[in-house]
């Protein structure tokens, strides 16, 4: 019985399906903002169900030489990482069962294999254009994930704790300054992790033709644009969770509004940044994060520690 | 009508596949991908990787050399993949017909589900071609 519900957890809420269809959801809500912003109507509401079911009757081509087993199971690492992310996060939220100390680290791991399973999958279908995207994508992976894991600990020496459940129990990080820089700084990684301009460099629709996903034909493209949907929606619910108190559920309606409008403020802060800058070189991305956001967050834990 | 036609009309990935074209076929596809059209409202988005595509768009003409590349990017293309033959020099061959080195029209070497002529056609031509490509795989009048 306890095993049961644990999968029916995992498969439909708050693990794969839910999070696949709130991800598309958003998705649809970063296409339709990206079109007003340049004053066009945009997509159909259904439109990424439309995208991601149509791929799901396409062929799938392998190239040759591929090492074939790689190449076909690199996307399901990601939308099975992603999916566990999304269910510990949720857990934490509604208390489906026990969270437990250290969910903080577990999820942090988790989130970084959608860009493991991309680089993996890139670097097996032998093309040269994915093996450019794939290289770039771990050298942002190498820049972005030391100073989003820097601006995590914040919260975490606010609280104590690696519990994801004591930080929503907690004030919010946001309320004091230390928390402010720490969120800034893990909202520019976010955008990095997501591969979303201006740190797109590994998809380079210009030059590299869609980067590492060159070779990815029908089901496994699907599988691979819905673990960005997926990403795009667990991404900003877990900064929503460690920095801004995560949405309350149990308590009336008002506080559920609240944590759907932070989590929608925090979408439309990444759509905004992703229309409006240009793409940086990945040199650049590097620089960037190893220099100024590094030393944000270092001064964003010193202020931790000194309590503010 | 089946779930895959519908799905399929419903989100159209095109690829443009540039032959020997004057680059004003290719400039009007452009345009018509501009917002001013907005063909995202219809699902109809541009992809970069052949891989991806659902419609290819060729311009220009086929000589002796690039039509064996235009056969292996459609052998790459993952099927069911249209093709939409865009411009005159697409369709016919247009002034480059007594051209040395032009042999046949593109149909001669992969299936063409569409043609549009015009030098160039005009960016409603090819929104037009495409409703008409939609409706003829919908089976409607
Ligand atoms: S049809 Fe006309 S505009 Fe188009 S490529 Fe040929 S010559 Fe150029």
């Amino acid at each position: 019985m306890e095993f049961g519900s644990l999968i029916l957890q995992m498969l439909v809420f708050p693990g794969l399906l839910f999070t696949a269809v709130v991800g598309l959801v958003t998705s649809w809500v970063d296409r339709k903002v990206t079109a007003r912003v340049q004053m066009r109507v945009g997509p159909p509401f259904l439109q990424p169900f439309y995208d991601v079911l149509k791929l799901m009757i396409k062929e799938t081509c392998i190239p040759a030489g591929t090492s074939r087993w790689l190449f076909l199971s690199a996307p399901l690492f990601g939308i099975a990482a992603v999916a566990l992310a999304s269910l510990l996060i949720w857990r934490a939220f509604i208390p489906l069962g026990q969270t437990f100390s250290g969910d903080i680290i577990v999820i942090l791991y988790l989130l970084t294999i959608p860009a493991m399973a991309v680089i993996l999958g890139s670097f097996a279908s032998q093309n040269p254009l994915a093996s450019l995207g794939g290289s770039r994508e771990m050298k942002l992976m190498l820049a972005y994930e030391l100073p989003f894991v820097l601006a995590i600990l914040v919260p975490v020496i606010h609280t104590h704790s690696i519990r994801l459940f004591d930080m929503l129990a907690a004030a919010p990080a946001v309320a004091k300054p230390s928390g402010v820089i720490a969120l800034v700084v893990a909202m520019v990684c976010m955008q990095a992790k997501l591969t979303l301009v201006p740190f797109d460099a590994p998809e380079a629709e210009t030059e590299l033709t869609g980067g590492a996903y060159v070779e990815y034909s029908g089901p496994l493209l699907g599988v691979f644009k819905l673990t960005r949907a997926m990403m795009l929606f667990t991404m900003p619910i877990f900064l929503v969770a460690v920095f801004c108190g995560g949405i309350a559920f149990g308590q009336g309606w008002l506080p559920i509004l609240l944590g759907v409008l932070k989590y929608l403020g925090l979408v439309v802060a990444v759509v905004l940044i992703r229309n409006t800058a240009p793409r940086v070189r990945i040199d650049q991305a590097v620089k960037f994060f190893w220099g100024p956001m590094t030393l944000a967050a270092f001064a964003a834990i010193i202020a931790a520690f000194l309590g503010w | 009508m089946s779930f895959a036609v519908n799905m399929l009309t419903r989100s159209l990935n095109v690829f443009h596949l540039g032959g020997s074209a004057c680059n004003n076929c290719d400039i009007e596809i452009i345009d018509t991908l501009t917002p001013r059209y907005d063909l995202e409202r219809f699902g109809i988005t541009l992809v970069g990787s052949v891989r991806h595509a659902d419609v290819l768009l060729i311009t220009g003409i086929f000589n002796k050399k690039s039509a064996i590349r235009l056969k292996r990017v459609y052998q790459e293309a993952a099927k069911p993949v249209l093709v939409i033959a865009i411009g005159a020099c697409a369709c016919t061959g247009n002034m480059f017909q007594k051209s040395y080195n032009w042999n046949v029209s593109v149909d001669k070497y992969i299936p063409v589900d569409a043609y549009l002529p015009g030098c160039p056609p005009k960016p409603e031509a090819m929104i037009m071609a495409m409703v008409k490509l939609v409706k003829k795989l919908r089976g409607a009048k």
